[in-house]
């Protein structure tokens, strides 16, 4: 067991959780919830996270180690990305209820904490100040993936 | 069946009763005889009569017996003896007769309780054969329950009856006549009173009784339905529970019993009513004898003597007179209960004996067509679910049918199997009428699976097996005692004309399994393809591996599986997977396992519920305390308190996150926060015995990768270790039968076969590792040749009442393998696979065609589809329509030209 997966114990994860935008503003007792509510699965190079098109049950904070993110469109294209450490993967789909938009994939050894749906629900709907903080979170992502069409029309607004 | 139970019972133990009643008749001599001997021995030796001197003797078994009107005499001449010899001698005879007037009613009883137990065995035989050859429609209203009490419990007095049915008439009647002859030998104007009185009460007597009776056929029939209901309670509990109706059912529950009770209350009344009469009628007699009898004798007509004498004589009617109308009284009551009954099994029309024959070898029947002439089939409501339908199956076509509107597919498919019996035109197989065929033509020409096919209590292959167990294949031969057994059994059956077939032959059909090579595997490999082809192999290998295998009784397998679990080692190790599964190692602790099971390190079972929780033992505890551990475990079991308080203080005790532990809820963690407060102020005093235990407990039930709180140290981890061998010095005899040590080379008999292979622990940190394992151990399963092995345990599984262990879409195809074990000419699946997903049922709907072409005999497959899509697997495909044959062609055809067929499929 510990040759692979190093262990790590909660109070670490609570660490490692706060370093994350979406829990750094949130009570670390909370946390501490969150991450006892939590799995650590250990994946080795190549094991599938999850896979485009399955209805999501849980999303994945990633704690150590780099996942490749592929999404494929019907006529073939194909968008890559790579997540790193201390970062949240498929929130987006669990929070909207769609069907994965992505397949996550390991590259090297890696390790993350799957947090359930109903736990990351909850613990939303407990903490007020959590929701806020995802909907921050996920304003800044949409500003910043809008780019230059938000940076247009922005001062416009403005105006 | 005969209407009346008497002449039933007379017709099938007329010799018998002639029989039994001889020998009572015989047994009336030594009865007699011995009545009258204490007289004599009173008279003679005691008192000295005939012994005046004391050296007189008098002569013993003297007799003279003459034939009355002829002068034929026999006569013996006696021995002599004293006094004191004839004493000895006549207590002798006294003791002699003693024991044969015994044995004689040892043997009549005995004899009249086996007489009694065979015709109640003949009776319901009978009225199960009877059951067996029902029209379909006449049980449709019958009541299971119902009809089981009445075969176990309503013809059981029938039994009892029959040893008395004609003895008991004929010998109280002579009785009863012999005293009323000896009170008219007295008497004659006495006599017509005592003749006068026993008509009156013979007359209203029975007269009284009939309300009994009407009484006790309420009874029945209310006690009948009171079986049926707490039958339906029980096949219905289900929908009770979830329709929260229970107050309901125990309203009617109630009711009924309530209806019950006040007819036995009724009955009760009347029966003590009619007792009074008949007792006070035959007390009149005597109070008549008295008073007129009386006034004659002081007026000087009568002779006192004679009057005596009448009253004498008189003792001996009441009582034979009261037991004849006793047994008068229980004839009706059984003919009531028997016309009840029989009411019940005579559904107007039976099926012919003749068709349901033995015959080990299918007849030979050379029809290739199903058809279907000018049929209309009529359901429960009265409606046409068929409407003068004609059409024609051919042998080896592939036909779907397909219902637009209406019922018609399904009619069609349940006529073919005879479920339904046409109500004008017909169904024939060739040239004959299905249903004068014999049914060991129709029931293995053809093989007819529905989704509400019945499954019989026993293991998966039984049911499986069950469409080929139509006769004995072979005959058993015994030896010594068994045979002896055996022909007592045979001549048993036959003296109550009961079924003599041997249910220890081999009823299994091996020439009409579906794979048919002419091999010794034929028929585990048509049990195998059929599985593989509805896809419940998975499922019984599921089964398999959550079963328990005896290590005694199959040793050979038990230590295969743990050459299994060495190899599954070896293989995770060279495939660098180790991390997958934490194995159980006598020397090392288990992360993935709570603290407890690693000190007891044993599989447990419970085999009954009293049997507590081996953690919450107090011997463990000991070990404990013994080892050194209990410190240790306390001061961890604190830290853990301390985090759960920490992290579930605020929640409400419903919140969903309690669910994350397994044995600890709100209350354990307020309770714990408690306790900890409390020993924060006042440094662990006022901790009791029990409080330090619940701490104790937690680090019991810890698992580090789970908890991940970081608090099993690697002493406590070492410690733990070495306490195994204290825990089983000293072990309890309650624990000792329920606790199986770990072994890496022993099978574990309380374990079940998944965790023998296994032996260990599945990470919970490794993804999918479920799968992962299931992959590898299923390749070495196969390499190893444990495959069918595990397969046959897991159909060794016992489904339950109708199947209600499985589930339902298990018992959907298992109904479905059922079908495809047997060979058949012609096969109807009668939306056999409703509930399933749309790609499981193509798949299996096209595996079972392939199956099935693969035989020799090219055989006919109808399928009455639910999902009209998979139509255009099939041949020929027929659509019903209100009844009718809107559409019949191949799939191109209907699909190019049809717009009823298009309009269904799309």
């Amino acid at each position: 067991m510990k040759g692979v997966c190093g262990a790590m114990l909660l109070r670490e994860e609570v660490e490692l959780l706060r370093n994350i935008p979406y829990f750094n503003r949130v009570d670390p007792c909370k946390l501490k919830l969150l991450a006892f509510a939590s799995h650590r699965i250990c994946y080795e190079p190549g094991d599938t996270i999850f896979m485009q098109g399955d209805v999501p049950e849980a999303t994945f904070v990633l704690l150590s180690g780099n996942v490749r993110l592929t999404a494929s469109s019907p006529c073939g294209r194909c968008e890559t990305t790579q997540a790193e450490p201390n970062s949240m993967l498929g929130e987006m789909c669990l929070l909207s209820d769609q069907p994965r938009a992505m397949t996550a994939t390991a590259l090297t050894q890696a390790e993350a904490l799957k947090i359930s749906r109903d736990c990351l629900l909850r613990l939303v709907s407990d903490n007020p100040r959590m929701s806020f903080e995802i909907s921050r979170v996920l304003a800044e992502t949409l500003r910043d993936r809008m780019g230059p069409v938000g940076k247009q029309f922005a001062p416009a607004a403005i105006v | 069946m005969e209407r009346n139970l008497l002449r039933y019972i007379w017709k099938h133990t007329r010799r018998q009763q002639v029989f039994i009643l001889a020998i009572v008749l015989l047994s009336m001599i030594p009865y007699f005889a011995a009545f009258d001997l204490p007289k004599q021995i009173i008279n003679g030796p005691i008192q000295g009569s005939g012994f005046e001197t004391a050296d007189s003797t008098a002569l013993f078994m003297e007799f003279t017996l003459a034939v009355p009107f002829t002068d034929l005499s026999w006569s013996f001449e006696g021995f002599e003896l004293d006094r004191m010899s004839m004493l000895m001698a006549l207590s002798g005879v006294f003791l002699f007769l003693v024991i044969v007037n015994g044995l004689f009613k040892f043997y009549i009883n005995t004899y009249k309780g086996r007489l009694g137990e065979r015709l109640l065995r003949r009776i319901r035989f009978e009225l199960v054969d009877r059951v067996l050859r029902f029209p379909p429609s006449a049980l449709k209203q019958a009541h299971g329950a119902e009809v089981s009490t009445m075969v176990k419990d309503e013809v059981e007095p029938f039994g009892g009856f029959t040893g008395d049915a004609f003895v008991q008439p004929v010998m109280l009647g002579g009785q009863a006549a012999a005293a009323l002859f000896f009170i008219f030998l007295q008497n004659l104007a006495l006599g017509m009173i005592a003749f006068v009185m026993v008509a009156i009460q013979v007359g209203i007597i029975p007269k009284m009784r009939r309300r009994l009776i009407d009484l006790g056929r309420q009874r029945q029939i209310t006690a009948r339905h009171l079986a049926g209901k707490v039958g339906e309670i029980v096949d219905g509990i289900d929908t009770i529970h979830t329709y929260d109706t229970s107050n309901y059912e125990r309203a009617d529950i109630a009711h009924r019993l309530g209806h019950i009770y006040k007819i036995r209350y009724e009955l009760y009344q009347w029966k003590f009513l009619v007792k009074f009469v008949n007792n006070f009628l035959s007390q009149l007699t005597p109070f008549l004898f008295y008073s007129i009898g009386g006034y004659f004798a002081l007026k000087g007509s009568l002779d006192v003597g004679q009057l005596v004498a009448v009253i004498n004589a008189y003792k001996d009617l009441p009582g034979p007179l009261k037991e004849l109308i006793d047994w008068d009284q229980s004839r009706q009551d059984v003919q009531v209960k028997y016309e009840q009954v029989l009411e019940q099994f005579e559904p107007g029309q039976l099926v012919d004996p003749s068709l349901h024959e033995v015959k080990p070898v299918t007849p030979a029947h050379t029809g290739t067509v199903l058809a279907a002439q000018n049929l209309t089939v009529i359901d429960g409501s009265g409606a046409k679910t068929l409407d003068n339908v004609t059409l024609k199956i051919e042998r080896g076509e592939t036909v779907a049918i397909i219902d637009n509107s209406g019922n018609g597919g399904e009619s069609l498919a349940e006529s073919f199997a005879r479920i339904v019996w046409p109500a004008s035109g017909r169904v024939s197989l060739g040239d004959t009428d299905l249903l004068e065929l014999p049914e060991a033509v129709s029931g293995r020409k053809i093989t007819y699976a529905s989704a509400d096919s019945y499954f019989f209590h026993g293991s998966l292959k039984d049911n499986l097996l069950y469409g080929l167990k139509h006769a004995p294949t072979t005959t058993v031969s015994y030896s010594g005692e068994e045979a002896a057994h055996r022909s007592w059994e045979i001549r048993e059956a036959e003296l109550a004309g009961n079924s003599a077939l041997d249910l220890n032959a081999d009823w299994i059909d091996r020439r009409s399994t579906s794979v048919l090579r002419g091999f010794d595997d034929d028929l585990k490999q048509s049990l195998m393809r059929a599985l593989d082809a509805v896809q419940l192999t998975p499922d019984v290998m599921e089964l398999a591996l959550h079963s328990y295998l005896d290590p005694e009784e199959n040793p050979a397998l038990a230590s295969r599986v743990v050459e299994m679990r060495h190899s599954l080692r070896e293989t995770l190790q060279a495939e660098g997977l180790s991390n997958i599964v934490a194995h159980f190692d006598p020397a090392a602790y288990n992360p993935e396992a709570t603290v407890a099971e690693n000190l007891l390190f044993a599989a447990t079972s419970i085999s009954s519920s009293s049997d507590g929780d081996v953690t919450e033992s107090e011997y463990l505890f000991e070990v404990l305390e013994i080892s050194g551990l209990y410190d240790m475990l306390y001061e961890m079991g604190l830290k853990i308190a301390d985090d759960l308080v920490e992290i579930f203080a605020d929640l409400p005790p419903e919140h969903p996150f309690f669910q994350q532990l397994d044995r600890i809820n709100a209350e354990d963690i307020a309770s714990y926060q408690q306790l900890l407060q409390r020993m924060q102020s006042r440094t662990g005093a006022g901790i009791t015995e029990q409080e330090a235990r619940s701490i104790v407990r937690l680090s019991l039930h810890y698992i580090e990768p789970r908890y991940r709180f970081g608090v099993l140290s690697q002493d406590i981890m070492d410690a733990v270790v070495a306490a195994r061998d204290k825990f089983y010095a000293n072990l309890p005899v309650n624990l000792r039968d329920r606790i199986e040590r770990y072994d890496p080379h022993r099978y574990m008999a309380a374990a079940t076969l998944r965790e023998n292979v296994l032996f260990g622990k599945l990470s919970n940190r490794v993804a999918d590792a479920p799968a992962k394992i299931r992959k590898i151990a299923g390749e070495i399963m196969r390499e190893k040749g444990l495959f069918e092995s595990f397969i046959a345990l897991g159909l060794s599984f016992e489904v339950g009442t109708g199947g209600r262990r499985l589930t339902l879409t298990q018992r959907h195809k298992l109904s479905l393998a059922r079908a495809l074990v047997r060979r058949s000419d012609f096969y109807i699946f009668n939306r056999a696979l409703p509930g399933l997903d749309r790609r499981v049922q193509e798949e299996i709907v096209k595996a079972v065609i392939d199956f099935l072409k693969e035989q020799d005999n090219d055989p006919t497959v109808i399928w009455v589809l639910s999902n009209t899509s998979l139509s255009r697997l099939f041949h020929r495909v027929i659509v019903f329509d209100r009844g009718t044959v809107a559409e019949d062609g191949t799939f191109e055809a209907l699909d190019r030209d049809s717009g009823i067929f298009r309009s269904l499929v799309a």
